[in-house]
Formats: structure tokens, C-alpha cells, sequence
């Protein structure tokens, strides 16, 4: 075959070559459908087109577009950057409740509290009311802008009117009462003075609502010192209180707790522990964590404070005091042998307000030479420096003005009643306050002061110990700092920054040498956030006069009537912070209560009177006040006796307080000047029924290995002494449960952690239930608040709890009848806690049951919660053997039954105000998912990309859980499992590895959190 | 030519013709509903409005308006849940494993049963919904190709068995009950009068000519399906079973679940069954196509199964007690004496003690006591799963969170909901479609029908 010439044209135009089809012949795509046609009309694509954006026009004009809030900086602060959190160091102070502290701001706004381990007093640790303080300053209830008789006012007015008023008041001759508490500010004192100075009729008066005046006295007869003195328990060997609640809420809590866990502490290396005997009448968190408690009537106190002062002295050779009441002296006896064996470290205290009892405790300290090893009273601290006699004068009510400066006496003063009657006779009230109280509200002048974290101020916690407090946002209201107000007053011109600054050019800058600049000076302070001068001990002469007691002994007589003592939660102190919600809803350590006080009454008082919980009962005291309260059985409470917790019973607190539980401020009576926090009373049932708000009912550990326990001595001889150690019988003999695996532990379904593997290790005896984790998780986690129904419920959200359990008569019988009585509390139990919160499992019973993967295994070890995919079955929670998962039952942050008191709520009255507190790196539920604890998983995130960044790997210690960093007594340890030089991984393989354990151990879900058993030195 | 068994009891009585069969069935079907169909019609309506109104709380506010709390996740949503489950277990029993069984008794109950099961089932399904905190999203367990990512569903979690278990179960059994329908259905077309019925029932009635290819046809499908369905009576159970059998909850974690919960779903079925169909027999006069032979018959299977469950019962204390576990043995203690003890022994009587009258040949064959007794078994098999579940869960592992479940009105109103939507179906259902299949009546009247007597020859010339 041949090859033809042939030629085929695709058409007649290439047969014709015409110009058109050459130049379009090498186009690959022919170029048709033009845009518009030839004679000017429109094309279907047009017309297509057109009604797509007319459709899409109309949809998207429907749509309303959400208003959003965020706005970018126009001129960006130099130091703040989108996402990356700032933290300052500043003070908390609260009265007289101090400690340092580190805020995390995020785009300018304060979010979370940390301790600041620069301070020698809080050391870096927080607790659960400074943790919620954050939550304060953004309560839309605080005072917004001055107020004069009622009105809306101006700084100007204010200024100008109050100026006016009080110089009439200083010309007319009458005096000015300053009312204030404990002053820890150096800044605000000198504020105090300079107005005095200004207006010489005026007077400063401080007092405090829990008072330690009977100690201050007291010192002052002792030592010629009126302080408190400063107190060391890490260099106690035995520690006796009576009723001092050192742990929880007694003058310094978190330096207390802080010192007292180094001698708790026990491992591998140090098999010694202090040994802590407490006598109380109800059961306090200090109580709880004693070896030795003893239930007394608090008119018992002094006796056994006599007998244990006479049992001393008898060894030692001192004066005896006689007239006492004769008490059991068992326990007293066992105190007085280790004390004297552990002389000159050892350590008695009182929280009495009674002279004779403070100062035999002085007296006792002095005979077995704590002062200058445990006590220093040449160091003294000012957490307490009031007085109930100088506040009495005001209830004559000849006073031409009267400012209180962040203070409530009103509602916190014994004679607040009678207070408020006298003040009606005062021309010029004048109240200096961030938040309405009941006070403030018989004011005719509103100042609005600052919240502390908005503020420029310091404090002066002890001698020589001093510590700034910066702003960490600016007023967000139209308010001034105390500070500011008095020095405006006094004629001055200064702001707070400028006045803190001159106080300490003046006062503190020339106590040092090192730094000649007072500019660095302030510099490092403020950075540091404290400047600490070295504490020396100089020894006081001391007096004791054994004949002065006499007469208090004589009154001390106890008696067969019902009586009562007055005490304070942990949570809510002395009810100044009770508008906060995450106050209200922090479960009491021992109770376990929420947004209620009550009357604590033991169980063979409730037997006799046949009360059950939550009958509410009429209680009157020996002076005729009354309240009505619901009654929980307290085990420990000491017979015959009742306590109520003070705090509560707000009037004009705000929405989330008012109303809640009873006024028990009036119960006080002032005896000799001192104020009484105990008394005779009778209760009477009313019939009615309010059920208490508790996060935990059942008491008893039912004898399983939960907690785990042993004496020091069995521990000594033994390490793994009250271990719970399980072996499963199997046919190839007995072995540990984490040797089975129904899986191939080789294969894909061993989860291998090659890089991290998170965990975190608690010590049970460390730890003493004070529940700051909790508050310190629930603001990191935006944790809802849900209210005191809900907690009834059983519905609380908190992702960390702290388990209180009791122990029981009956630890051996597991019979039917045994189990029931196994139930019940002892009559003085021994209390142990344990905070629980997701174990992290690494056979995770909730992650296999989850239908649609929301719960899954990080290759970290974290067993980790996808919020998006969850539907809500709830199956994962069931089946958590430690019930750890807390599923959203409401929409929490919209549903209005939550308005009040959810941070996170959305409503129009809230004003966005409370979502400000919300760490923005951890999201809010949505309804009807499951949440639980993430181990902190976006620290985890933020520290390791902070090491990447700096091209290194994480270093222990440096990652912290909220929980963790909290804690004031180092329970709870969190690391890398897989790092061998981390602190848990020594505590866990080494030091102390024969008392780390998994709670349930035997059904093998392999936890990453591990337990140390509490020994206890009995 | 007629064979009747000396021994057997004619399955149908009242010497019924082909034609009376039909007639007594169609005639409900055909006439003008009676005003105590429309009292029970309404009264269900109402309950279910009821019901509906606690449903829309729940899906509104969320699960918190109900009882459960951070202890207790799971208490009447899903003991509701089980319980209609394994009520709807009866009609694919009596419908497939007693067609492969040849038992011939089945066939004047089988429909009802079988309509019984897919309302349960639809019931049961009601609460999977509900006691999701999203239902919106409800869709997700299924394993949906999607464009959410590289979303799946987690084929280890018994829920996931449960969805496939549950949803297959609601077909096949739909599928079952429509094709025997079928021929009743075409039956109903040719006798329509009316228009609108000659419609409806037509196209329901799928071209059914009554051919023999179609009867051949039919019989082969139902053999198939019968085939298909007797795996899942055992299935279904078992796999819901073992939501709680493949946890780590003590009083769940136990081997004997699925075949306990087979024998409980059956005796439960049959006892549900027998409520309604003491009911339906008396309203619809078909004394003679349900009769004393089979309502005996059922209570015999009603005492195997309830003694299967009283065995179950002790069995499951007794390895309680013989595996040492601490945690396992208080569970079953604090079933029995703790505070749930009254759920407790009021299932225990209801569901061991009360179906042992049963060996009483009088109780057995009196309708009064029957139609008591199977309540109380319905009662009690309610309690069984409510203390599974409830009495397990609120005291499990650590005391610390030992909790009550109270129930609320929400809960109970939900509860209501399912009885208004079962009982508006069933009502729906015994209007508009055969409540017993003709056909297969038909097919065992020659065999098993009473001989003619006077009555019945006068009722067949009154009924021409």
C-alpha cells in the first residue's frame, strides 16, 4: 500500500483559510458562548448569574449578622499579643488574709490566680478564696460610679460635698471614725495617718470579724508586744491546737499549710513526720487532719489547756494553775509526754479569744522553749491587729462622720445591730468599698473603690516581709482606689501608683542597702512581686503572772447546757467574698456542703432529739438572739454541743448571696472586752425541712481499699504497710492484675507512649483536703457554676473533688448487717481525704463504650474529650469506675435558671461581664456533652511548644496542672512518666514506690494517677 | 374430610367457614369505628399529647429535667428502653420460630404480636433518642460516610451493636409483618365499597391476585424471613445485654446476661401479648379464633420463661457470692436490702413467685387471672431492669459518689409518652388493618377448626 496524498478538512473553513479560522485554529478550546450577545441582550449564564446573587442577596440579608464582640487593637499595646497570656506578680490581701500571687492576664484581662514562689509566707501557693477573687472582679453587682445619698454621682460632687461635710465635722470639734480592718498596706496605713494628720479630731478604727484581740493582749502582757507572732510548723515535731484551724482558716492558712506538709511528708529517705494533736468542738479541716483529735466543749478549752499546762510544768518545774475543772486527761497526758520529749520543737496554739487561755498557751510555749525555734514574737505578723473595744465606741454614736474603708461591721460586728441604730445618729457616712454590703447601704457616700486586682497597693503580711500589689487591668468602672480617695481628702493630689511608690521611697526602700537606685529597687519588687528582708530573732523579755488567770478560770467552769461555737469555712472566711459564685458552690472539706451554713450537731445529739438532716431548727442563745437553720450530723462533733458557720446570711451581698443560710455574727457575745465566739443556747424544732446542698453523701469507705493507710510505726517496719496489694488466681498461678490483658499487649492495642507520658501522683498524706485544686481547676477549666438545686441533684461540675471519707466502727464485719452499720460514722472518726479527679486510664472503660470515638487515648497518655463529636449517651460516665465524668445537663451558660450565678451565662442582665473571667484556650460545654478533667491539657500544649520553640524538651516542673500548682502542701505531683529524672517517676520508682498505688487496682483499667498511702503517726 | 386429633383442643371454635373468618375480621376493618374504639382512641391521643409535652421539655431544656445525675447517667430512659425492647420480642418468637416449629396455634395471634413488636420496637427506639444530651445529632453513631473529617463510629462499643442490632431487627420485622398482610390486605380491596379504601387498600395490597405463583411465592418469603428473624430474637437481646455486660460496673459485668435477657425478653413479650390480646379478643368478640387453648399455651411458656429468669435471678447471687468479689457481692446486698430493696423484691414477686400460679390449671385457664397476672409480669420485668440498672449504678466502686436517683415528672412523663404512642398505633393498627391474619387461619381451619354445631350453622345463615 501506498501512502495517499490525500487531504480531509474538518470543514469548509479550513478549506478556505480564512483569517478568522487561522487565527483561532490553535486555540485548544474554541472561544464560544460569548459574555454578551451581539445585540446587547442578555444570555442565559447572565440571567443565571443574576438570580444567583439576587438569591444569595436576599438569603444572606435575611440572616442576621451576629454581633461580635472582639474588637483588634487599633494601636496595639506593646506587651500584649493576641493568645499569649501575661503574668503579673501582685498581693492578695483581704483584711487581714494575705498572700502573693502571680495573674494571668490574656488580651489585658485577669483570668486566673497562681502563688508566687518568691514569697516566703504563701510560697507559691493559693487558696480556694484567693483562687475565686478573680471571679469578684467581674461581679456586675459591684458599685459602678460614686453615689451620694443614693444618686448616681461624680468624683467631682463627691470630692466637693464630702469635702465639705467633713470640715464642718472637724470644725464643729467632732470626731472622725476611720473604720477599717486589719490594714495590711503600708500605702493605705500612711493614707490613714496623712487624713488623720489633716483632720486632727479624726480617729482610726480597726477591728476584725474573726478577732484575735485576746491574743494580742495577750502578747502584750507576755512580751510587751501586741502581735501575733509568726509561727514555723515546719519545725514542729508535735504540734497541739486547740481549736486553731491552722490548715483551713486560722490567721495564715496557706503558709501554715505550706510548713506544716514538710513534716508530713514521708519516704523512702525520711521515715519521721510530726506528730499534731488537736482539741476543737467541731470538726475543722485541721481537726480532720490531726492523729489525735479530741472533741471538747469549747468551756472545756480552758480546762484542758490548764491541764495540759499543769502536766508540763509538773515535768519541767513551773508555776501550777489551780481551779480549774477536772477533764479527761488521757490524750492531754500523751500531749504533754511528746511535747516535753520534743522541747524547743514543739508548737501549742489557741485560737481562743479568751486573755487566761492565751496566755497559759504562752506560758506553755515559754516552758518548753518554742520561742525563737517555732514562734517568733521579735518577728511578729499583722494578719490580725483589731480590737473590739475601739469599734465599741462607735456605738455611742457621737461620731460627725464616719468612713468605712472596705469593711462590713454592720453585718460582721457582734453589735452590728445596735451599730447600725447608733450610726442613724451620724451626720456623714461615708463608705469606701468595690461592692454594696450591708454597711455600705446606710451610707450617704458612696466612694467606689477599686477591686485588687485593679489596683496599685502592697502589704506588710509580718515583719520585714513586704509585697506589692499592681493593677492588672484598668478600673472597669468608674471607680478609685482607697488610697486615692483619702489622699484627695486629706488635700492630696496623688494617684495610687505615685503614693505606693512614695510610701516605699520613704519606708521600705531604706531598710535595704544592695540597690542604691530606688528605681531598680521598685523595679525588682515589683517584679518579684515582694522584697523580703532576712528575719533575725531577738529573745523578749517575758512575764508570766499566774495570778491574773485566776479569775478566768473561776468563769470557765463548764456546764451540762447545750452550747454553741461559731467557726469559719474554708470557703467563704467571714462572708466578704459570699457574692462569688465559685465560693458558694466549693464543696466544705468537711461537710461537703454547698451555699448553705447550718448547725452542726453530733450524731447522739440528733439521736436525742430526734433530728434527722436537714430539720431546720430554731437555735437561741443565752442572750436571746435566734436563728433558723437546718441541722447536719457532724461526726466529731463533740457531745451536747452545736456549730454554726459565720459568712452567711448576707442582706445586701448582691443576687448570688442574699438570703443564703443564716446570720451567725449576733451570736457573738463580748465578754470583757474580748469577742466570744461560743455560748450556751437551746434549739427547738420548727417542723420545717431544707434539704442541705452536699457533693458527697455517703461517709464511710465500707472497709474497701480506697484510701489506703498505716501507722508510722507499721510503715517503718514496713513500707507497703496498710497496702492493698491484689492478686488474681489464674491457672499459671497468681499474678498482679496489670500482668492479665484480655488484649495483645504487644500488638496495636497497647497504646506506646514514645515521646510524654503524662501523670500525676497525689499524696494522701500531704494532702489536707483543702480543696484550693478544686477552685484553681474550676477557674482554669471554666468549670460551670450550677446552683444549689442542682448540687441536691447531684449534679455539681467540678472535674476535681476532694473525697472525704469517715471511719467506721465497724471495719471487719461484712456481713448484711455488717454493711449497714459499716455505713454509719464513728462518733470521733478519723477522716481522711483524697482528691479524685479523671484517672486517665490506659485500659479506659469509657473510651471502648463510646459510639462515636469522643473519647479517645492521646499518644501522651491522656485520655482526652472531643466536646464536637459527643452525642451525649452518657455511657462513658456509667462506666467510669471512679465517677469522674460530668455531663452538661443544661444549656448552663443560656438557660436563665443559671443567670445568677454562671460565670459563663449569656444573658443581657450579665452583661458579657462574667464571660471576661473565661480562659479563652479551654472551650465552654455545650448542652448535653460529657466533660471531665483534661490534665490540663492546653498547659501541657502551651509548655511543650514553649520548649520547641526554644529547641529543647519540657524540663520537670515546668508543666503544671492547675490542681498541681495550687496545691499549698505539694500533694499533688505532675510529670512526665517517661522522663527518668522527673520528680514523679523518682517518687513513683524510688522514694516512694511501696506506697504508690492505682485506686482499683484490681480491675486493671491502668491509671495514670497515682496514690501515695496516707501514714498517719499514731 | 375432616381429621381432628383426639387430643389436641380445636384451635378455633365455634365451627367457623371460610367465609365467617373473613367476615369477623373485615368488619372491623370495614365499619364505622365503635365509640369504644374512639374512647380508647382518644384517651391515647391524649396520653400521648401528655407525653409529648414532657418530650419537647427534654429536647428543649435538656436531660437535666429529668432525674439523673452525675452517678446514676443512665435510669428510666433506658430501663424503658429494655423494657419495650424486650417486649417487642414476642412477635417475631411467636411469628417466625414458632413457623419453623410448625405450631399451628400461632396463627390467630401472630399479627397482633407482630404489630405489638414493631411499636415496642418504635417505642424503645423513642428513649434511644431522648436520652441522648444531643439528639440533633443523633445520626452519628450510625457510620454515615461523611465529610466531618475522618469521622467513624467505634465498632468496640456495644452501642454501636445495639444501633445495627436494633435497626435491623425493626426491618426485618416490618418487612415479616407487611408480607403477611398482604393477602388479608387484598382480601379487604375486594370487599371495599368505598373509594378512597379501594385505593389505599389496593396499593397496600401490592397486586396480590391470590394466584397459586402467589401463594408459593408468599410462603417461600415467609419461610425466608422467618429464617432470617429467629436468629435476631436472640440476637436482639443478647446484643442489648451486653451494654451492660461488657462494662465495668459491678451488677453489670456478668457472663449470664445475654441468655437471662433473651428468657426475660420472651417472657415479658408473651406476657404483653397476652394483655392485649385478652383485650383485643373481648372488644372484636374473636373469643373463637383466640381461644382458652391459647392463652393456656402461652402461660406455659410464660412459666418456663419467668422460671428461666428466677433461675437467672439466683444464679446471679450466688456467683456474687462464690467469686469472692467485694464490690460484686455488695451490689447484689445492696439489691436486696439496700435502699432500692422495695424495686428489688417487688421484681422478685412480681416475675419468680407470680407466673409459678401458672402450674395451677384453674389460674392457668382463667382469663380474669391471666390478664392479671401478665401485668404484674410487665410490672415486674419494668423493676428488673430499673434495678440492673439504677440499683447498680448508684452504688458502684467508690462510696464517695454514692448517689439516689429520684425519678421526676419529666421522667415519668416520657415513660407515658411511649404507652400514648404505642397504644395510638395499636388502636390505629386494629381499625385500619387485620388484627388476625385470615389467611393463615383459613389455612388451619380444616385441620383444626371445632365441628359445625347448631350455633354455628344458625350464625352462618344470619350471616348471609
Amino acid at each position: 500500500m501506498s501512502l495517499t496524498n490525500k487531504t480531509y478538512w474538518r470543514g469548509l473553513e479550513e478549506l478556505e483559510q480564512s483569517p478568522e479560522f487561522v487565527k483561532n485554529a490553535k486555540q485548544e478550546f474554541p472561544d464560544f458562548l460569548p459574555s454578551e450577545s451581539e445585540n446587547g441582550g442578555h444570555y442565559r449564564r447572565d440571567f443565571l448569574k443574576m438570580m444567583g446573587f439576587g438569591v444569595a442577596a436576599a438569603t444572606l440579608a435575611a440572616c442576621e449578622t451576629p454581633v461580635r464582640k472582639a474588637i483588634p487593637y487599633l494601636n496595639k499595646p506593646e506587651d500584649v499579643d493576641a493568645t499569649i497570656p501575661n503574668y503579673y506578680a501582685s498581693t492578695y490581701a483581704e483584711g487581714g488574709d494575705y498572700c502573693s500571687i502571680i495573674v494571668k492576664t490574656r488580651e489585658g484581662r485577669p483570668i486566673k490566680i497562681e502563688g508566687n514562689k518568691n514569697s516566703s509566707i504563701s510560697k507559691g501557693a493559693i487558696s480556694a478564696r484567693v483562687a475565686a477573687s478573680v471571679l469578684s472582679l467581674y461581679d456586675k453587682e459591684r458599685f459602678r460610679n460614686p453615689v451620694i445619698e443614693g444618686k448616681k454621682s461624680s468624683w467631682e460632687d463627691l470630692d466637693s460635698q464630702l469635702g465639705k461635710s467633713l470640715s464642718e465635722v472637724s470644725s464643729a470639734g467632732k470626731p472622725i471614725k476611720i473604720v477599717t480592718n486589719t490594714v495590711l498596706s503600708i500605702s493605705l496605713q500612711q493614707a490613714i495617718n496623712e487624713f488623720i494628720a489633716k483632720f486632727p479630731t479624726a480617729s482610726h478604727v480597726v477591728y476584725d470579724s474573726i478577732s484575735s484581740s485576746a491574743m494580742l493582749a495577750a502578747n502584750g502582757k507576755s512580751f510587751n508586744v501586741n502581735s501575733l507572732p509568726s509561727y514555723d510548723f515546719s519545725k514542729a515535731n508535735v504540734i497541739v491546737s486547740f481549736g486553731a484551724d491552722f490548715l483551713g482558716t486560722w490567721l495564715s492558712p496557706i503558709q501554715f499549710t505550706k510548713d506544716y506538709s514538710v513534716n508530713r511528708k514521708v519516704s523512702k529517705d525520711k521515715k519521721t513526720m510530726s506528730r499534731h494533736y488537736q482539741f476543737e468542738t467541731t470538726m475543722s479541716l485541721t481537726g480532720a487532719n490531726a492523729d489525735f483529735r479530741t472533741a471538747i466543749k469549747p468551756s472545756q478549752e480552758l480546762s484542758f489547756v490548764i491541764a495540759l499546762h499543769n502536766s508540763i510544768a509538773t515535768s519541767l518545774g513551773g508555776t501550777q494553775i489551780s481551779g480549774a475543772a477536772s477533764v479527761d486527761t488521757k490524750m492531754i497526758k500523751s500531749a504533754s509526754t511528746d511535747l516535753i520529749n520534743a522541747k524547743g520543737k514543739s508548737l501549742v496554739i489557741s485560737s481562743s479569744n479568751v486573755l487566761a487561755t492565751q496566755l497559759i498557751i504562752n506560758n506553755i510555749n515559754q516552758m518548753l522553749g518554742n520561742y525563737d525555734s517555732t514562734i517568733s514574737i521579735s518577728n511578729p505578723s499583722n494578719f490580725k491587729k483589731g480590737s473590739e473595744t475601739t469599734i465599741s465606741s462607735l456605738l455611742t454614736g457621737d461620731a460627725g462622720a464616719v468612713i468605712f474603708i472596705g469593711c462590713n461591721p454592720i453585718y460582721d460586728f457582734a453589735k452590728g445591730k445596735e451599730l447600725k441604730s447608733a450610726l442613724s445618729k451620724v451626720a456623714v457616712r461615708v463608705a469606701i468599698s468595690d461592692r454594696p454590703s450591708e454597711t455600705s447601704s446606710i451610707c450617704n457616700f458612696i466612694a467606689p473603690d477599686n477591686h485588687f486586682l485593679e489596683s496599685w497597693s502592697d502589704a506588710n503580711p509580718s515583719e520585714g516581709k513586704y509585697s506589692i500589689c499592681q493593677p492588672t487591668i484598668s478600673s472597669l468602672f468608674s471607680t478609685r482606689q482607697s488610697i486615692e480617695s483619702l489622699n484627695r481628702w486629706s488635700g492630696g493630689m496623688m494617684d495610687a501608683f505615685s503614693y505606693v511608690q512614695y510610701v516605699w521611697r520613704v519606708n521600705v526602700f531604706p531598710k535595704q542597702s544592695e540597690i542604691t537606685s530606688f528605681q531598680l529597687f521598685w523595679d525588682k519588687a515589683q517584679y518579684n512581686g515582694v522584697f523580703e528582708l532576712p528575719s533575725s530573732n531577738s529573745s523578749l523579755p517575758y512575764t508570766f503572772d499566774a495570778s491574773s488567770i485566776a479569775s478566768a478560770v473561776s468563769i470557765s467552769k463548764s456546764t451540762n447546757e447545750l452550747e454553741f461555737s461559731l467557726y469559719e469555712k474554708v470557703g467563704m472566711g467571714n462572708g466578704s467574698q459570699a457574692n462569688n459564685p465559685w465560693l458558694q458552690e466549693f464543696p466544705e472539706p468537711i461537710t461537703k456542703s454547698t451555699w448553705d451554713n447550718y448547725i452542726c450537731v453530733s450524731k447522739s445529739l440528733a439521736k436525742e432529739k430526734s433530728l434527722e438532716q436537714g430539720d431546720r431548727v430554731k437555735l437561741t442563745s443565752k442572750n436571746g438572739i435566734s436563728l433558723v437553720l437546718p441541722i447536719l450530723i457532724q461526726p466529731g462533733q463533740a457531745a451536747n454541743t452545736v456549730s454554726i458557720a459565720l459568712g452567711y446570711g448576707r442582706e445586701n451581698a448582691g443576687k448570688v448571696a442574699n438570703g443564703i443560710g443564716a446570720n451567725a455574727y449576733p451570736l457573738i457575745s463580748i465578754l470583757d472586752g474580748f469577742a466570744s465566739f461560743s455560748g450556751t443556747c437551746t434549739l427547738e424544732k420548727t417542723g420545717e425541712n431544707s434539704p442541705i446542698a452536699q457533693t458527697q453523701t455517703h461517709q464511710t469507705m465500707m472497709s474497701r481499699p480506697i484510701v489506703q493507710e498505716a501507722s508510722l510505726s507499721d510503715y517503718i517496719k514496713d513500707p507497703y504497710a496498710g497496702r492493698f496489694r491484689p492478686m488474681i488466681k489464674t491457672n499459671e498461678g497468681e499474678k498482679k492484675p496489670e500482668d492479665i490483658s484480655i488484649w495483645d499487649t504487644k500488638g496495636l492495642q497497647t497504646h506506646n507512649y514514645n515521646n510524654h507520658f503524662w501523670g500525676l501522683a497525689i499524696d494522701l498524706n500531704s494532702c489536707t483536703g483543702c480543696g484550693s485544686c478544686v477552685i484553681s481547676c474550676q477557674a482554669e477549666n471554666n468549670v460551670p457554676v450550677v446552683g444549689k438545686q442542682e448540687v441536691i441533684n447531684r449534679r455539681e461540675m467540678h472535674w476535681i473533688r476532694i473525697d472525704r471519707y469517715y471511719s467506721s466502727d465497724n471495719k471487719e464485719d461484712k456481713s448484711i448487717a455488717g454493711f449497714t452499720t459499716m455505713e454509719d460514722p464513728s462518733e470521733n472518726p478519723q477522716v481522711v481525704f483524697q482528691p479524685v479527679m479523671c484517672q486517665h486510664c490506659n485500659n479506659a472503660p469509657c473510651e471502648t463504650v463510646c459510639p462515636v470515638l469522643a473519647t479517645t487515648h492521646s499518644t501522651e497518655g491522656l485520655n482526652q474529650m472531643t466536646y464536637n463529636r459527643c452525642v451525649g449517651t452518657r455511657y462513658c460516665a456509667n462506666n467510669c469506675p471512679y465517677k469522674v465524668r460530668r455531663f452538661n445537663w443544661f444549656s448552663y451558660y443560656t438557660n436563665e435558671k443559671f443567670s445568677g450565678i454562671n460565670p459563663a451565662h449569656d444573658s443581657r442582665e450579665n452583661e458579657g461581664l462574667g464571660k471576661m473571667v473565661l480562659n479563652p484556650d479551654v472551650t465552654v460545654r455545650a448542652r448535653g456533652v460529657m466533660e471531665k478533667c483534661s490534665m490540663c491539657v492546653q498547659r501541657i500544649q502551651s509548655g511543650k511548644l514553649a520548649a520547641k520553640i526554644e529547641k529543647r524538651r519540657p524540663i520537670d516542673g515546668e508543666i503544671e496542672t492547675a490542681c498541681s500548682s495550687s496545691c499549698p502542701s505539694d500533694a499533688i505531683i505532675f510529670g512526665d512518666m517517661n522522663d527518668p529524672e522527673s520528680r514523679i517517676t523518682k517518687l513513683l520508682s524510688d522514694t516512694n514506690k511501696e506506697r504508690a498505688y492505682h485506686l482499683l487496682e484490681e480491675i486493671n483499667v491502668k491509671p495514670s494517677v497515682s496514690y501515695l498511702s496516707k501514714i498517719r503517726n499514731v | 374430610m375432616q381429621v381432628s386429633s383426639s387430643i389436641r383442643p380445636p384451635l378455633v371454635t365455634g365451627g367457623k367457614t371460610l367465609h365467617d373468618v373473613t367476615n369477623d375480621i373485615c368488619r372491623h376493618v370495614e365499619a364505622k369505628p365503635n365509640p369504644t374504639w374512639m374512647i380508647a382512641f382518644g384517651i391515647s391521643v391524649l396520653t400521648l399529647s401528655y407525653g409529648l409535652y414532657n418530650v419537647y421539655r427534654t429536647l428543649w431544656y435538656g436531660i437535666g429535667e429529668w432525674g439523673l445525675n452525675k452517678t446514676v447517667g443512665w435510669a428510666w430512659d433506658i430501663t424503658n428502653f429494655v423494657w419495650w425492647v424486650g417486649i417487642g420480642h414476642a412477635g417475631t418468637l411467636i411469628s417466625a420460630v414458632l413457623l419453623l416449629f410448625r405450631q399451628k396455634w400461632r396463627t390467630s395471634i401472630n399479627r397482633a404480636a407482630e404489630a405489638m413488636t414493631i411499636f415496642a420496637v418504635l417505642c424503645a427506639a423513642s428513649f434511644i433518642l431522648c436520652h441522648m444530651g444531643r439528639p440533633w445529632v443523633g445520626y452519628w453513631p450510625l457510620p454515615l460516610p461523611n465529610t466531618f473529617g475522618s469521622l467513624w463510629v467505634n465498632f468496640n462499643s456495644p452501642l454501636v451493636w445495639d444501633v445495627f442490632a436494633i435497626s435491623t431487627y425493626l426491618s426485618v420485622s416490618l418487612v415479616f409483618w407487611y408480607i403477611g398482610m398482604i393477602p388479608d390486605l387484598s382480601t379487604i380491596r375486594d370487599r371495599a365499597t368505598t373509594k378512597i379504601s379501594k385505593i389505599v387498600y389496593g396499593a397496600m395490597s401490592f397486586g396480590w391476585t391470590g394466584g397459586a405463583k402467589d401463594w408459593s411465592r408468599y410462603e417461600s418469603v415467609s419461610l425466608i424471613l422467618a429464617g432470617l428473624s429467629t436468629p435476631l430474637v436472640l440476637s436482639v437481646h443478647t446484643i442489648v445485654s451486653m451494654d451492660f455486660a461488657t462494662s465495668v460496673i459491678p451488677g453489670w459485668h456478668t457472663t449470664i446476661f445475654p441468655p437471662y435477657f433473651v428468657a426475660g425478653a420472651i417472657f415479658s413479650g408473651f406476657a404483653m401479648v397476652l394483655t392485649l390480646m385478652i383485650i383485643t379478643r373481648s372488644v372484636y368478640k374473636l373469643e373463637d379464633y383466640i381461644t382458652l387453648e391459647h392463652i393456656e399455651t402461652m402461660n406455659k411458656i410464660i412459666i418456663l420463661t419467668g422460671s428461666i429468669v428466677g433461675v437467672a435471678y439466683l444464679t446471679e447471687f450466688f456467683i456474687a457470692w462464690y467469686s469472692g468479689v467485694e464490690y460484686e457481692s455488695y451490689c447484689f446486698i445492696n439489691r436486696a436490702t439496700g435502699p432500692y430493696w422495695w424495686a428489688y423484691w417487688c421484681m422478685m414477686t412480681c416475675n419468680v413467685i407470680s407466673p409459678q400460679l401458672f402450674w395451677i390449671k384453674k389460674i392457668r385457664r382463667s382469663i380474669a387471672a391471666t390478664f392479671i397476672i401478665s401485668i404484674i409480669v410487665n410490672i415486674g420485668m419494668w423493676f428488673e431492669r430499673f434495678v440492673i440498672i439504677v440499683s447498680s449504678l448508684h452504688r458502684d466502686y467508690v462510696p464517695s459518689s454514692w448517689a439516689m436517683f429520684y425519678a421526676t415528672s419529666v421522667d415519668v412523663g416520657v415513660y407515658i409518652n411511649s404507652f400514648g404512642l404505642f397504644f395510638t398505633l395499636f388502636f390505629l393498627f386494629s381499625k385500619f388493618l387485620p388484627v388476625v391474619n385470615m389467611a393463615e387461619i383459613k389455612s388451619v381451619l380444616k385441620s383444626s377448626s371445632e365441628t359445625n354445631s347448631v350455633v354455628d350453622f344458625k350464625s352462618n345463615v344470619h350471616s348471609h
